[in-house]
């Protein structure tokens, strides 16, 4: 019992020294696959010419002189060429480019975006905005009640009993905008549904 | 004639009203558009398809070309963005091309592949078949690359990445390439390595 004990406790130990030997074969493998792969991508770009004259010349150097670096630039050349000679383009039907030509005769070249998307339009509607939220931080600001600066309450430095939100939303001129945002979202509505009626229809 | 041709001279012309100018760009291009749709569809039918409405978008939309880039790479972010609505509408999700179901779908087509392999291949279609075996994004990047004669600034164009992210991709594409390789057509390989 004691030696069953024993020779169990001698496989943990004998097994402890396993993992930790597997624990330094696995890191060294990750030291020697990290530079490997460093290898590869420079002479990756080498092949492809994106090395600049200085690693140009280093890397050349390298094959000359290292074994490790003359295989995987074989190995990477043969790969390279491989693809770049036996990379085949597959074929449509034959009579594609009639299809094609019979297809595009249905149709007009459309005018380019640039002829009917007006930039003062796009211009116009940004300015707006940015007016707007200029104008709301401004009156925001002057709200603040800034003698009161030594209170570490930021909130309670905002007077916002002077915030009389309902004058602006029950006047006459909101009402006013509130109608032509909807004038202006229903004609655009009947665009688009013209739009797509007339795309059925073709 | 026709041939000799560049194709912003096409496109000027095609523009000026010579719309049957227009098939010498579909006649240059049709392969690479087709090529890299089925990249992205294993279904020639629908391949065609789409390389169809590609090349009418592509004309519909010929005087938004401006030329500041090449009229291939141009044409080649048609084809990707057509091709994602494609599969959106197909309900995949293609919010990552590398996520698991295009992993799945990578996996049945291997499935697929090992019942049919053959013994020995021609260095072509072990190629082709090794491409077919990468997910669509690395597919498409490796097509682009070696064969739409795109840079990787262009690249990056196409796809909405910067051209040292398309660096970094193509360099695990072709990683993943010479993985599939290996593991499918080590026989071939040894005899390339042999030749």
């Amino acid at each position: 019992m004691k030696y069953g004990k024993f020779r169990g406790t001698k496989k943990i130990e004998k097994n402890i020294d396993n993992w930790s030997e597997l624990c330094l074969h696995h890191q060294s493998i990750s030291n020697q696959m990290e530079p490997q792969k460093n290898i590869e991508e420079r002479i990756w770009d080498y092949i492809d010419g994106l090395s600049n004259t200085e690693e140009k010349t280093a890397i050349e150097q390298l094959i000359a002189t290292n074994l490790e670096w003359q295989r995987t630039y074989r190995e990477l050349l043969e790969a390279h060429l491989l693809i770049a000679k036996h990379t085949e383009l597959d074929e449509p039907s034959m009579r594609f480019t009639r299809n094609v030509m019979e297809e595009i005769a249905k149709y007009k070249v459309a005018p380019a975006a640039s002829s009917y998307i007006n930039k003062k339009i796009i211009w116009g509607i940004a300015g707006f905005f940015l007016t707007m939220i200029a104008g709301f931080l401004i009156y925001g600001f002057f709200q603040i009640n800034w003698t009161a600066s030594n209170s570490s309450d930021v909130i309670s430095q905002v007077n916002f009993d002077k915030l009389n939100l309902s004058k602006f939303f029950s006047n006459t001129y909101t009402t006013i905008f509130m109608m032509i945002n909807v004038v202006l979202g229903l004609v655009l509505l009947d665009l688009y549904l013209h739009r797509k009626k007339a795309q059925a229809t073709n | 004639m026709l041939g000799a041709l560049t194709d912003t001279e096409v496109i000027s012309r095609v523009l000026q009203g010579e719309q049957q100018l227009f098939a010498t760009l579909v006649d240059r291009y049709k392969n690479y558009v087709f090529t890299l749709i089925l990249r992205f569809t294993d279904n020639r039918e629908d391949a065609e398809e789409l390389s169809q409405d590609i090349f009418v978008k592509a004309y519909r939309s010929l005087s938004d070309f401006r030329g500041e880039s090449k009229f291939s790479t141009w044409l080649y972010t048609i084809v990707r963005t057509t091709c994602i609505t494609f599969l959106r509408k197909k309900k995949l999700d293609t919010t990552s091309l590398d996520n698991e179901k295009t992993f799945l779908q990578v996996e049945n087509r291997e499935s697929g592949f090992r019942a049919n392999q053959m013994e020995s291949k021609s260095k072509q279609a072990m190629v082709n078949e090794a491409i077919n075996l990468l997910s669509p994004n690395d597919a498409q990047l490796i097509t682009l690359f070696y064969k739409g004669e795109q840079s990787l600034e262009e690249i990056g164009r196409i796809i909405g990445a910067d051209p040292n992210t398309v660096k970094v991709k193509l360099h695990r594409a072709r990683q993943r390439l010479r993985e599939k390789m290996e593991k499918y057509f080590s026989h071939e390989i040894r005899e390339i390595q042999g030749d």
